[in-house]
């Protein structure tokens, strides 16, 4: 996105309408920060300097204890172990669905781009139909079928169901790559004696490198941020953090602690933005790739 | 010959697992859902076929139909709201701006947070006792009002605020990618031709950033159709049945309820939705591909 821009240099002139474009956007920017600029004020108060209702203040003093509680003390109904074991919970689900579908998703771009075995084209089809209807319809079938085969309230459950819902896109994704990729490549090495997976170890996994990368970043946030297929799969002792977020806020008796809450928040969000502030350029092809999708 | 049947065999063996996730996880367990449907099930899946029994109680239900006008409201003015605000902020950052790449990201990080995490954010700021509005009015606007999350006339345009928070970001991203992608011939013609700059935008860079723009709303649009995280962090729902909408009441009767048959029916309905949406865009795909003259 940055390409030399196509009408001249930056303009020097002040005039009315760039008065009111700057305006326009920073305005806009306010409106996008003030959210982040609150909950990270708002974590670093005391309960009393929080019921003086000045919710954009800065912090008195800096107060760290609602992180502290936050991450180690909050409570989910009943049970105050704070919301590390979500954290390792979401690391636990997340790291293996997303090799998972990234290397399914990988080897099926492969066969229906550059194989076409029989029935790629209805395989495909389904696929994007899959990827298009909501999960609602899936979900109780498929508790039922995980409860039979004794995965329901497992890690590997949630894993599993993770990889099934990230087919569509992942494979989407890989295919549009692959399909770019010379067939004469696949040829000249099926020619020379190579079979469907050493082309794909030796040849194809190191070109698709690029999009390994965005689709690993897409599935990873993605996966991170669920929140109902980790409530109704994961069971009580993998529930991921975005479950326990909302049980931490939405279950609580008595008076809300906001600052325990606000801290919880910004856990539950620091790795999905880290890997958005990390990756930046990379995050947005992932996105804009996953837009074509439709 | 034999050797083609045996390299394809590869192939077709590495997509079994596809097929099995494509065949018995999707369609399998859509039509058991359908089935159910037309059942008496309750808290477990009953045999007993009562035709459309499920979908007329669905339809007598005041909660089920507050929960599409709920959904219906949010997702035009999500999709809408998401759609003109990106465009603006992309014909803006476009104008050679200082700071571009920061206002950039500052624009699309909320894109990265999850549903859940950003409802809870405004649930905070709009929480009238503590929030936005308490903070106004210690600044002296005594009868300064900002309600939306317990007001119940309020509640939807609450979620909708959250949500374009969250979207508009990402509408950005495409159409600044797609003015980028403008020739700048067209510009220079249009500069020489006395053309005002804003009528630039409306008339010779939107309608060519139309299909980017249809294919980022229609995705706004599907996660419209399955909104649910958002609603259950910052209402449940509430107040009363004010944003209540069909994945919640789905969820609710699947799981909370043990109303098997009147979630399967509502779940039904909400994929004939998806079906009746998707199909006309479709179709249009199709036929303007065969207007080209394209094999797909």
């Amino acid at each position: 996105m940055n390409q030399p821009h196509p009408n001249g240099p930056k303009p020097a002139r002040i005039t009315a309408g760039r008065i009111g474009l700057y305006t326009f956007l920073v305005g806009a920017a306010l409106f996008f920060l003030l959210p982040l600029y609150t909950m990270v004020v708002t974590s670093l108060k005391s309960m009393d300097e929080i019921r003086l209702g000045q919710i954009f203040a800065l912090p008195a003093t800096l107060d760290f204890s609602a992180w502290v509680t936050a991450w180690s003390g909050a409570c989910m109904g009943t049970v105050c172990v704070g919301i590390r074991s979500g954290f390792w919970n979401s690391v636990a689900i997340t790291v293996p669905s997303v090799a998972l579908s990234v290397f399914i998703g990988a080897v099926n771009g492969y066969a229906l781009s550059l194989w076409r075995p029989r029935g790629a084209n209805a395989l495909f089809g389904l696929l994007m139909a899959g990827g298009l209807i909501p999960y609602q319809i899936f979900l109780y079938p498929m508790v039922r079928a995980m409860a039979n085969i004794g995965l329901y309230n497992s890690l590997a459950g949630i894993i599993l169901v993770h990889v099934i819902f990230g087919l569509p896109l992942v494979t989407l994704l890989f295919r549009n790559y692959f399909v770019s990729v010379p067939e004469e490549l696949c040829k000249a090495a099926r020619v020379d004696g190579a079979g469907f997976w050493r082309i794909f170890f030796e040849i194809m996994l190191p070109i698709a490198v690029p999009m390994v990368v965005v689709v690993s970043m897409l599935q990873f946030t993605g996966i991170w941020n669920d929140f109902l297929l980790g409530l109704v799969f994961a069971g009580r002792d993998n529930l991921p953090m975005t479950v326990q977020l909302n049980n931490i806020v939405n279950t609580t008796m008595g008076e809300r602690t906001y600052n325990v809450n606000m801290a919880a928040t910004i856990l539950t969000a620091i790795v999905p933005l880290a890997i958005y502030f990390l990756s930046g350029r990379w995050f947005v092809r992932g996105i804009a790739a996953g837009a074509v999708k439709g | 010959m034999s050797v083609k049947r045996k390299r394809n065999l590869s192939a077709t063996i590495a997509l079994l697992p596809t097929w099995f996730a494509a065949v018995v996880v999707f369609i399998g367990t859509m039509a058991w859902s359908i089935r159910l449907s037309f059942t008496n099930s309750t808290l477990f899946p009953s045999s007993t076929y009562v035709g459309f029994a499920q979908y007329s109680k669905l339809f007598a239900s005041a909660k089920w139909l507050a929960s599409l006008q709920n959904v219906l409201i949010f997702g035009v003015l999500y999709v809408a709201g998401c759609l003109v605000l990106g465009f603006l902020l992309a014909a803006a950052l476009d104008r050679k701006i200082r700071f571009e790449s920061a206002l950039r990201t500052i624009f699309l990080y909320p894109y990265a947070m999850s549903f859940v995490v950003t409802g809870l954010i405004w649930q905070w700021m709009l929480n009238p006792t503590l929030g936005i509005q308490a903070s106004v009015r210690s600044l002296g606007w005594e009868s300064f009002v900002l309600d939306w999350v317990v007001n119940r006339d309020m509640a939807i345009y609450a979620l909708v605020l959250a949500g374009v928070w969250q979207g508009a970001g990402l509408v950005m991203v495409i159409a600044l990618a797609g003015i980028r992608g403008i020739e700048a011939e067209q510009w220079k013609a249009a500069r020489i031709d006395g053309i005002p700059v804003w009528r630039i935008y409306v008339s010779i860079i939107l309608p060519q950033l139309g299909p980017a723009l249809a294919a980022a709303g229609m995705l706004l649009a599907m996660g419209v159709i399955k909104t649910y995280d958002i609603v259950v962090a910052m209402t449940n729902g509430g107040p009363g049945n004010a944003t209540e909408v069909p994945a919640k009441f789905i969820m609710d009767n699947l799981f909370g309820r043990q109303n098997l048959g009147l979630a399967t029916a509502g779940a039904t309905v909400l994929v004939l939705g998806v079906v009746i949406a998707v199909a006309p865009f479709r179709y249009a795909m199709h036929m303007r591909n065969q207007a080209k003259g394209g094999a797909r």
